[in-house]
């Protein structure tokens, strides 16, 4: 049997639908929505600020700390329990390490930025939209950063290699599913998170990253857009 | 041969190419990386000759030293007050760099400032951690009276001021108050009328909103004038002074 047609009727190797939009959070110093398919991720960024406890300060660079959650109607029907889980913290933590590698912390000693990052709405690849909203509240918030990241999922799906996998495509119930989320610093190339959930062979993973890597420069452009977008009008007076 | 990507006043995203070749110098809010020079934040493309620098748009205050900034008094220790200066960090300000006074060992120290007390002074230290000091000696750097404080977005001060403090002077010039702008945003405003007062703050919020739409000055005097009904001038502060003082 063969995966000859995705669930939602697009090419292998098209991305779903985005819309992103920025300052989406008046009070945040930095906030963006970014939107891929069904899913939506917000993001809120706030700082550079104080960091209490004090002993969680660290002297030489300034602290990044991420905060992941799905809200509880965000699923396909049934409530996703509110609140950090093993779920929310190991991807809170992955996010955290896949932004790292773009941001200066040298200039914010002793002091935390803070990245919320929420989902009302979820079809997978909610990771990767994060990602996306989370670069793109941080450049919002107007810190020092080498590149912005793109993300998303590509795979497996029975056959076929694809882009951007769908939560029918990560449960396709008759053959092999590999989900392998990436984030990328689209002027650079380089990839600051890769994941994988399922199996996959050498040729296929190959086949899959470099179709990702096309698909983070089309999400980068929407990134961009959205960024310039916000200040278009912006002109200087003196 | 150099070239550059963007125009003038164009806004570009970190990591965004900027220039090509080495014909170019990175200044403020922007990277060489290779032969490129690179956007290291979200920022207006300004072209000075051979140097490129971003004119931020966004983002929290960072102390820097020589800054005149407005701080609020929020301890008081053996040698002097630590003080918040609306950013990631408290700076410091020693007794010796407050008062002229001789100031007895072990005196209470509540007597200059006390905790809530507003303050205008001048950056004089930053360390490589972010220890700051402030400093009170030098003109118009004092203790701030009865008032209103008002804090806006640190990257749009440079408007509220205006052109030689062109803008802060009409504001004042319309409402008969004293208006003194922090660096980091803080903005202390007081009158004998409150009606006075309550003006120049919505005129401060009207241009912190719109302070990217051009033609903010002529905007803003037209605006003052409808309200107050005064006719306006613009004025520049001379040579030497700061818009702060007078």
């Amino acid at each position: 049997m063969t995966y000859s047609k995705r669930s939602d009727g697009r090419k292998f190797d098209e991305l779903r639908e985005m819309e992103a939009k920025v300052g989406v959070i008046k009070r945040a110093d930095g906030s963006a929505m970014f939107k891929i398919g069904k899913t939506t991720a917000y993001c809120a960024v706030y700082g550079p600020r104080n960091l209490y406890p004090k002993f969680l300060q660290n002297p030489l660079k300034g602290t990044l700390r991420v905060n992941y959650s799905m809200m509880p109607f965000s699923g396909s029907g049934n409530r996703v329990k509110p609140g950090p889980n093993r779920r929310a913290r190991e991807i809170s933590l992955v996010i955290e390490k896949a932004i790292t590698p773009v941001l200066d912390l040298g200039e914010f000693p002793n002091s935390v930025i803070d990245i919320f990052i929420e989902l009302p709405q979820t079809d997978a690849g909610t990771r990767c939209a994060g990602i996306c909203a989370a670069s793109m509240a941080l450049a919002d918030a107007g810190l020092a950063m080498t590149d912005l990241v793109a993300a998303v999922s590509v795979g497996r799906v029975d056959d076929k290699v694809v882009v951007d996998l769908c939560y029918d495509e990560e449960a396709y119930p008759d053959g092999p599913v590999a989900d392998v989320p990436i984030a990328m610093l689209p002027n650079s190339g380089k990839i600051s998170l890769l994941q994988m959930d399922g199996e996959i062979s050498n040729e296929q993973l190959v086949k899959a990253l470099k179709m990702g890597e096309v698909a983070c420069k089309q999400i980068y452009e929407v990134q961009k857009a959205a960024l310039k977008d916000k200040y278009k009008s912006t002109g200087d007076e003196d | 041969m150099g070239e550059i990507i963007v125009k003038e006043k164009d806004v570009v995203v970190p990591g965004e190419v900027i220039a090509k070749g080495m014909d170019f110098l990175p200044g403020m809010g922007t990277t060489r990386q290779g032969d490129n020079i690179l956007a290291a934040r979200i920022g207006l493309v300004n072209i000075d000759g051979r140097a490129i620098r971003l004119i931020p748009l966004s983002g929290q205050y960072l102390p820097r030293t020589g800054d005149t900034i407005i701080a609020n008094v929020v301890d008081v220790n053996f040698s002097g007050w630590r003080v918040e200066t609306n950013s990631a960090y408290s700076a410091m300000l020693n007794v010796k760099d407050a008062t002229s006074d001789f100031v007895a060992k072990g005196a209470d120290l509540t007597q200059y400032f006390d905790v809530g007390d507003y303050l205008v002074g001048k950056i004089v230290n930053v360390t490589t951690q972010m220890l700051i000091d402030i400093s009170l000696r030098g003109p118009g750097l004092r203790k701030l009276g009865e008032g209103r404080i008002l804090k806006v977005a640190s990257s749009k001060v440079p408007r509220i001021i205006g052109k030689k403090g062109s803008m802060v002077s009409m504001i004042k010039q319309a409402t008969d108050t004293k208006i003194i702008v922090g660096q980091n945003g803080v903005i202390w405003i007081s009158g004998e009328d409150p009606k006075g007062e309550l003006i120049a703050v919505n005129t401060i919020k009207k241009i912190e909103e719109e302070a990217h739409i051009p033609g903010l000055t002529d905007r803003i005097k037209s605006h003052l004038e409808q309200i107050t009904g005064r006719q306006l001038q613009l004025q520049e502060t001379p040579e030497g002074m700061s818009h702060n003082e007078g």
